[in-house]
C-alpha cells in the first residue's frame, strides 16, 4: 500500500504546476552580464530621462560594494550575476514596425491560458490588469476608463515617460537603493512593473492588478511597482505571478513601494506562485523581494495580504512604516513550502506616529523537506505614544522532515506601547487524516480541508476571486505531501 | 453483508488478529466482547482500512465486494462506518464543511449530484435531532472542545448523515453518563433498518440493554473463541472471562 501511494504522490507533484509552459515568441534579450554599459543600454531602450539613468548608476555603484545578505534562515547557492541577462522584451516583433496598441496574439494567448484575458470585453468584471512578461508590460486594460476618474494605472516605463514628476518625487522614497543588496540591484536594473496614482478623494472603482510572468530563459525579472494613494482615496491592488518550469534557477528581485497619504487606504494582495522547482528540488525561482509601504498621512491605512506558495527560495518582508498619527497597518500571510522549497518571510512594523496600530497574522505551512521561517520586527520609536501591536504566528507541519521556525524581534522605545505576540505549532496527524478517510474524504481532500481551515483567517482577507483561487492553490501546492 | 474468513493482521510486525471468522447478515446486530488487548479495536481498524495495520492473511467480503482491496475512503463510500472510540479533533475545519465534503464525496462515488447548500443544511438539521446535537456544536470545528459525551453523540450524528449499511461502534459507551448513553443508543436504534447491520464492541452489558444484539462473540487473543445469543453477554457480566479461559484450557 505504501508503495502505491508513493507512485501516486510522484504523479501529482510532477503535474501539479500547471503554469509551467513556455511561450514561443520572438524575444529581444540583451547579452548576459552586468556592467555600466548594460545599465545605460536598458535606460536607453526605455528612453529614460537623465535623472533616472543617474539613479540607476548610483545604485549600481553602491551595489558593487555590497555582499549578499546571509542572515536569513536560507541556504542560497552562489548566484553568478554575470550569467544572467537583465533585459528581455517579448513584444519586439520581427515583422517591421508595430502598432502600439497591437499585441502579439501569442502573448494574448499566453495570458488567456493563465486565466488573465487582456481583451477588455472578456476581462473579469471589476478588475483592471497590467500584464508584464519578462522585462516589459504587454498590455494594461481599462486604462482609459480609470483615467476618467483621474486614476493613473500604467506600466512603470509609461509612467516615467508620461508622469515623470510623480515618479521622480516618489521613486526610492520608501525603499532607497541603499536599503539592501537586492534593493540596490533592482534600482540599478529594474524594468517594468506597475504605477498607480489615486487622486485625492477618489475611491478606485475596480480592483487593480498586475500579473507578472517570467518567460525567457536565463533572464532575471526586476520589476518595480509604485503605488501612491493621495488624501482620502482608496485602492485595492492585486499581484499574481507564475513562471515556466525550467531546470535552471531564475532570479526575481522586485521592489514595491507604497505611499499612503491622509485618511487614504491601500490594500495590497499577492498570490505568489512562481515555479517552485520540481520534487527533487531542481529549478525554481529565487524570489528576493523588498516590499514596503509608508502610512505617511494621519489616519491612513495599509494592509498587506500574501499567499505564498511558489518559488524555490523566498526572501520577502512586506513592511509598513506607520509615520502618520492614528495610522493602521496589517500583515496577513500564508506561506506554504513543500518538497525542497525554502521561505524566510514576515514583516516589519515600524511605529513612529502616535496612536498607531499594527496587526500581524502569519500562518506557515511546511511539508516535504522544506524549511519555512517567519521573521518579523516590531519597532516602536520614542515618540510613538500608545502604539499597539498584535502578532500571531502559527506553524503547521505536514510530515516529519520539514522545518518551521519563528524569529520575532521587538524593539520598543516607548513605555506606553502594548505589544502582544502569540505563537503556536501544530501538526496534521495521521489520526486526523484517517478520521477524514473513514468518513469518505480522501487524504488529498482532507489535507485541503485542514489547511484551508487553518489559513481561513488570511484567505478571508483576499478579494473574492482571489480567495477561491488561493484556496485551490493551497490544496494543489500540498498535494502529495502526505504519503 | 459482511463475511470475514481467517483474517490475520499485524501492527509493527506483531500479529494481533490470528484467524478471525465472522459473518454478519443484513439487519443483524452483533456484539463483540472480550478482555483488554484481545484485538477488538484492531478488528474494527482493520475493517475500515487503518494504514497502520497490515493484513497478512484471509479475506473480507462486504456486500459482495473484496473489502480489503478498497481504500479507506471507498470503504466508507460503500457503506462502512466506524464510530471511533477516541474521535480526533480537527481544528479550523467546521463540522458543516466537514460533513458537506463527506456527504458529497459519497454521493459522487454513487453517481449522485452534490447537494446544494440549502439541501445540505436541511438534512443536517433533521439528522441533528436524532442525537439531540446542539446546533452550536454543528458550527464548531470538528470535535474541538467537545466533551466526551458530545464527541460520541457527534459520531452517531455523522452515522445518521452517512446512512451506512454496516456500522461498527467501538466502545461507544466508554466515558458516557447514563443520559448520554441512552441518547446515543436511542440514536443508533432509530437509524436501524432491516437492511442495515451493526457491530457493537463493548465491555459492558449496559449498552446492550439499549442496543439488543442478536449474536454475542467473545474475542480472545486474536480469535473468536465463543459465539452465542444475548444471554452470553449477561453471563460475562456476571462471571467475567476466567471461565472462558478455563474452557480454553488456560
Amino acid at each position: 500500500m505504501k508503495k502505491e501511494s508513493n507512485k501516486y504522490v510522484k504523479g501529482l507533484t510532477q503535474e501539479k504546476y500547471k503554469y509551467g509552459f513556455t511561450t514561443d515568441v520572438n524575444t529581444e534579450v540583451i547579452e548576459r552580464g552586468l556592467n555600466e554599459d548594460v545599465i545605460r543600454l536598458i535606460s536607453k531602450k526605455k528612453q529614460e530621462p537623465e535623472w533616472l539613468l543617474d539613479f540607476r548608476l548610483r545604485a549600481y555603484r553602491y551595489w558593487q560594494t555590497m555582499d549578499m545578505p546571509t542572515w536569513a534562515h536560507l541556504s542560497i547557492p552562489e548566484i553568478d550575476y554575470q550569467a544572467i541577462s537583465y533585459y528581455a522584451d517579448p513584444t519586439k516583433r520581427k515583422d517591421g514596425p508595430k502598432n502600439l496598441d497591437e499585441v502579439d496574439p501569442e502573448l494574448l494567448k499566453t495570458f488567456n491560458k493563465l486565466g488573465i484575458p487582456l481583451e477588455e470585453q472578456m476581462a473579469l468584471s471589476g478588475m483592471a490588469v497590467d500584464a508584464v512578461m519578462d522585462s516589459v508590460s504587454v498590455k494594461t486594460t481599462f486604462k482609459e476608463t480609470l483615467m476618467e476618474k483621474g486614476i493613473i494605472f500604467c506600466s512603470m516605463s509609461e509612467a516615467i515617460r508620461e508622469h515623470g514628476d510623480l515618479v521622480k518625487m516618489y521613486l526610492g522614497s520608501v525603499v532607497g537603493y541603499r536599503d539592501n543588496f537586492f534593493a540596490a540591484l533592482n534600482s540599478a536594473v529594474f524594468s517594468d512593473g506597475s504605477f498607480v496614482y489615486i487622486p485625492k478623494g477618489v475611491r478606485c472603482p475596480m480592483e487593480l492588478s498586475t500579473y507578472f510572468r517570467i518567460n525567457a530563459a536565463n533572464t532575471g525579472q526586476f520589476e518595480r511597482t509604485l503605488i501612491i494613494a493621495d488624501d482620502d482615496s482608496y485602492v485595492s491592488y492585486l499581484e499574481g505571478c507564475t513562471a515556466p518550469m525550467r531546470d535552471e534557477n531564475q532570479l526575481h528581485a522586485a521592489i514595491v513601494e507604497i505611499v499612503v497619504m491622509n485618511r487614504a487606504e491601500v490594500k495590497y494582495s499577492t498570490v505568489q506562485n512562481w515555479y517552485p522547482g520540481d520534487a527533487e528540488g531542481k529549478g525554481g525561482v529565487y524570489n528576493f523581494v523588498t516590499k514596503r509601504g509608508i502610512c505617511k498621512g494621519v489616519e491612513s491605512k495599509l494592509s498587506w495580504t500574501q499567499v505564498e506558495t511558489g518559488s524555490a527560495i523566498t526572501w520577502k518582508y512586506p513592511s509598513c512604516i506607520l509615520s502618520g498619527d492614528n495610522s493602521t497597518a496589517e500583515f496577513y500571510s500564508v506561506a506554504v513550502t513543500n518538497n525542497f522549497q525554502q521561505a524566510d518571510t514576515g514583516t516589519k512594523m515600524i511605529h513612529i506616529g502616535k496612536n498607531t496600530r499594527s496587526t500581524i497574522v502569519s500562518k506557515g505551512i511546511s511539508a516535504g523537506r522544506s524549511q519555512n521561517s517567519y521573521r518579523g520586527l516590531v519597532r516602536v520609536s520614542e515618540k510613538a505614544d500608545n502604539a499597539r501591536n498584535y502578532s500571531q504566528c502559527d506553524s503547521l507541519l505536514l510530515g516529519s522532515q520539514c522545518g518551521a521556525h519563528t524569529f520575532p524581534y521587538m524593539d520598543i522605545h516607548n513605555e506606553t506601547a502594548v505589544v502582544e505576540h502569540e505563537a503556536t505549532t501544530s501538526k496534521i496527524s495521521e489520526d486526523q487524516l484517517f478520521y477524514c478517510n473513514q468518513r469518505g474524504i480522501s487524504t488529498e481532500d482532507a489535507v485541503g480541508l485542514i489547511v484551508n481551515g487553518y489559513a481561513k483567517e488570511v484567505i478571508n482577507k483576499l478579494p473574492m476571486e482571489f480567495a477561491v483561487e488561493a484556496q485551490k492553490l493551497l490544496s494543489v501546492s500540498l498535494e502529495g505531501s502526505v504519503g | 453483508m459482511l463475511e470475514i474468513k481467517d483474517l490475520h493482521a499485524t501492527i509493527n510486525g506483531k500479529e494481533i488478529l490470528k484467524g478471525i471468522n465472522l459473518t454478519v447478515k443484513s439487519g443483524e446486530v452483533h456484539a463483540i466482547m472480550g478482555p483488554n488487548g484481545s484485538g477488538k479495536s484492531t478488528l474494527s481498524n482493520v475493517l475500515v482500512g487503518h494504514p497502520a495495520y497490515e493484513v497478512t492473511k484471509g479475506t473480507v467480503t462486504f456486500d459482495g465486494k473484496d473489502l480489503l482491496s478498497l481504500s479507506a475512503a471507498d470503504r466508507s463510500h460503500e457503506g462502512l462506518f466506524l464510530s471511533f472510540q477516541y474521535p480526533v479533533e480537527i481544528p479550523g475545519v467546521s463540522m458543516v464543511n466537514f460533513m458537506r465534503t463527506a456527504v458529497n464525496e459519497q454521493r459522487k462515488y454513487r453517481g449522485l449530484p452534490a447537494l446544494t447548500a440549502s439541501e445540505f443544511l436541511k438534512l443536517m438539521r433533521k439528522k441533528r435531532e436524532i442525537v439531540e446535537l446542539d446546533s452550536k456544536l454543528a458550527n464548531r470545528s470538528v470535535n474541538e472542545g467537545f466533551s466526551g459525551g458530545e464527541k460520541k453523540r457527534n459520531e452517531i450524528f455523522q452515522m445518521a448523515m452517512l446512512e451506512p449499511k454496516l456500522s461498527i461502534l467501538d466502545e461507544t459507551d466508554s466515558g458516557l453518563d447514563i443520559d448520554a448513553l441512552r441518547i446515543v443508543a436511542e440514536g443508533v436504534n432509530k437509524l436501524k433498518t432491516p437492511e442495515t447491520s451493526c457491530i457493537v464492541i463493548t465491555h459492558y452489558q449496559r449498552l446492550l440493554d439499549y442496543i439488543k444484539p442478536d449474536v454475542v462473540h467473545v474475542l480472545y487473543k486474536g480469535r473468536i473463541v465463543k459465539t452465542a445469543g444475548p444471554e452470553l453477554a449477561l453471563e460475562l457480566e456476571a462471571k467475567g472471562y476466567d471461565w472462558i479461559k478455563k474452557e480454553l484450557g488456560e
